[in-house]
């Protein structure tokens, strides 16, 4: 069955399944470096990680083409990666550098990159959603025939935007992808004590369209139902939501001590590591081995640091730049 | 020339702007079949379609939200707050998206919008439906704010609202909508930032914005009975503000009056006064400055009691006399 599903899943995304393995290391990678750079006092400011949580970037961005667009949310270095951004210029921009995606301005709260389609990630929680429905909108009256795929997390989904974007996207029948990343926290606040239902998806019911929930720790699972719902809007059969349960590994942001969970909980998730579960699955179903992913883990890792070279070389943004860009 | 209505002018704008640019769309409460809740986009639907002219949900934060997303991916929307009040529903995304993207992203996008917003008071529509929250966006980086006070200057100013790479909040007075001026029918363009003098004067400068300004010209007709020569300045747009006419016009004068309709505490007209006396027209003035706001309470309903809530032409006329008898 799995070994099918694979089948199916190859024949849809650009990416080979080793390319896709690589990429979830990359974000792995990317964070635990960050997390450590935090530490040191090597990066101002804040961050928010993904460590867990890399099959609905990954699988999620996998499954589109070039054109399609997303929105990001606060924890959005996976989304980034996913579509495409340099590990480079992230890296640069969360240590404040000209050479960043926000020439030092924005963090990492605010990576964009319009080229790519990555309208960007968003500091303000449930922020991003209608700006999906607006690239969505923008699809459709000029007929471009893109998607747009917007990551949001469990807590935006009590947002007053959430509703109102979700209702919109629906009468217009617009072609876009609402996922969740329902990472089972909203900063301290826990699904169980900010839900009374189990699963969001069974919101979509309200809007007229299709809810699914999946394993977001299973990149198969995520691409297969990313990858269908994303052809049902390109059919113009309007939007989905998608509920992909997770797990976010680290704290909320710098300086969160956990203590709205037990470290049992954390150990049980860590178990299901959705790159250890890909590894096995590429390993058993003969499209990999064990030698070639432990490569592909390495080159992730030799990137990280040539990232990290690449933004302390960088030269900091100048003071002139400071009143810049406020207006076009 | 022929003369239209105030809210002719506005329609008129969007309509010639969307025969020819088909990024431009419109978005909001009621606008299709029933007009908007002014009449402004009435027949529009009939000419552009439901696509071009999208009746939406009671969603104010989706209807700026997804005028965002479209602008940022290539469009010019066009949104309508049906009531300037509500901008409070849509600010998340007016304050800390479109006005903040730009800079946020190191210039690497842009969001060309525009939000038409009818304010202010006079409708005995009371407290959540009279306001003049202008100051409020003029206050965030990253935004335009246009307030005009004429259907010419409606009529330009809209379409260089549409032509601007930025957000652009356009207010739009409710009292205003029936005045009529000459407007000529082609279409033209008044640049954001450029302030009109709406009367010259060589005795008392006026500043005034929105309806404010018509009030202002009456007093004039008053005070020039009186020997007193009042000049009417009009910035017709807060942000950015042609300091440099308001200055000029003050040397002149040497004397000053500032008048709006929003509550005067921390009102645009503060921020007016402030740019005036850390220039170099501080020097001239002959008098203290004088300023005229709305009182320091929410609108009520009842007329008499709404028209005291801010200032008329008689407290207008009053301000400017005892600002001559200052020495």
């Amino acid at each position: 069955m799995i070994g099918l599903d694979i089948e199916k899943i190859s024949e849809s995304v650009q990416a080979s399944l080793e390319d896709l393995y690589y990429q979830m290391w990359l974000v792995r990678l990317f964070d635990e470096k960050v997390d450590e750079m935090f530490a040191k006092g090597m990066i101002h400011g804040t961050t928010h990680l993904c460590v867990g949580e890399e099959a609905t970037a990954i699988g999620g961005c996998a499954v589109l083409q070039e054109k399609d667009k997303i929105t990001s949310t606060h924890r959005g270095h996976g989304h980034s990666i996913g579509k495409g951004a340099d590990v480079n210029r992230m890296m640069a921009e969360l240590m404040g550098r000209e050479t960043g995606y926000c020439k030092g301005k924005g963090g990492s709260m605010h990576i964009a990159d319009l080229v790519k389609g990555n309208l960007g990630a968003n500091g303000i929680v449930g922020g991003g959603i209608p700006i999906a429905v607006g690239s969505a909108l923008t699809s459709k009256m000029m007929n471009t025939g893109y998607v747009t795929l917007c990551f949001f997390g469990d807590g935006a989904a009590n947002e007053g935007s959430f509703h109102e974007s979700l209702n919109l996207a629906s009468i217009w029948d617009l072609p876009v992808v609402f996922l969740c990343e329902n990472n089972q926290y909203g900063m301290s606040g826990s699904v169980k004590e900010m839900f009374h239902i189990e699963n969001i998806a069974d919101r979509a019911v309200a809007y007229g369209f299709p809810g699914y929930v999946i394993d977001g720790n299973n990149i198969i699972e995520v691409m297969k139902a990313v990858y269908d719902a994303v052809e049902r809007a390109r059919r113009g059969e309007g939007p989905t939501l998608i509920e992909a349960k997770t797990y976010r590994w680290k704290g909320h942001s710098k300086s969160d001590g956990r203590k709205y969970r037990t470290r049992e909980e954390e150990e049980t998730w860590k178990k299901k590591d959705p790159i250890a579960y890909f590894g096995r699955l590429l390993v058993e179903s003969d499209r990999s081995t064990q030698e070639k992913l432990d490569q592909l883990k390495n080159k992730a890792k030799l990137e990280i640091e040539s990232a990290v070279e690449f933004a302390l070389k960088s030269p900091k943004p100048s003071l002139d730049s400071l009143e810049e860009d406020v207006y076009a | 020339m022929r003369e239209i209505t105030y809210q002719e002018a506005v329609r008129e704008a969007m309509s010639q702007i969307m025969r020819k640019d088909e990024r431009v769309f419109l978005m909001g409460e009621d606008i299709g079949v029933y007009g908007g809740a002014f009449g402004v986009t009435r027949g529009m639907i009939e000419e552009f379609g439901p696509d071009r002219i999208r009746n939406t949900p009671i969603s104010e934060a989706a209807i700026a939200g997804t005028s965002v997303g479209s602008a940022l991916t290539g469009m010019r929307p066009i949104m309508e707050l049906q009531f300037s009040d509500f901008v409070t529903i849509a600010m998340d995304q007016l304050v800390n998206q479109a006005a903040k993207i730009r800079y946020m992203y190191g210039g690497r996008a842009s969001v060309p919008m525009v939000v038409r917003a009818p304010g202010g008071c006079g409708t005995g529509a009371a407290a959540q439906h009279s306001q003049s929250l202008e100051a409020w966006v003029a206050h965030v980086p990253g935004l335009k704010v246009v307030q005009p006070s004429t259907a010419y200057d409606a009529k330009g100013l809209l379409k260089a609202a549409v032509d601007d790479d930025n957000p652009v909040i356009f207010y739009e007075h409710k009292l205003l909508y029936g005045t009529k001026s000459e407007v000529p029918e082609e279409l033209y363009t008044i640049p954001l930032g450029v302030a009109d003098i709406k009367k010259k004067g060589k005795d008392v400068t006026v500043i005034a914005t929105s309806l404010m300004v018509h009030k202002a010209l009456e007093a004039a007709v008053v005070l020039e009975k009186d020997g007193i020569d009042v000049e009417v300045v009009d910035p017709r747009t807060l942000v950015p503000l042609d300091k440099e006419t308001l200055i000029q016009s003050v040397k002149k004068t040497g004397r000053l009056l500032v008048v709006y309709e929003a509550v005067k505490r921390g009102g645009f007209g503060a921020e007016i006064v402030s740019s005036i006396v850390e220039s170099e027209a501080f020097d001239y003035l002959d008098a203290p400055i004088k300023r005229l706001g709305g009182k320091e309470i929410p609108i009520p309903q009842n007329p008499e009691l709404e028209k005291h809530a801010v200032p008329q032409t008689e407290d207008i006329i009053e301000a400017v006399r005892s600002l001559v008898r200052e020495r």
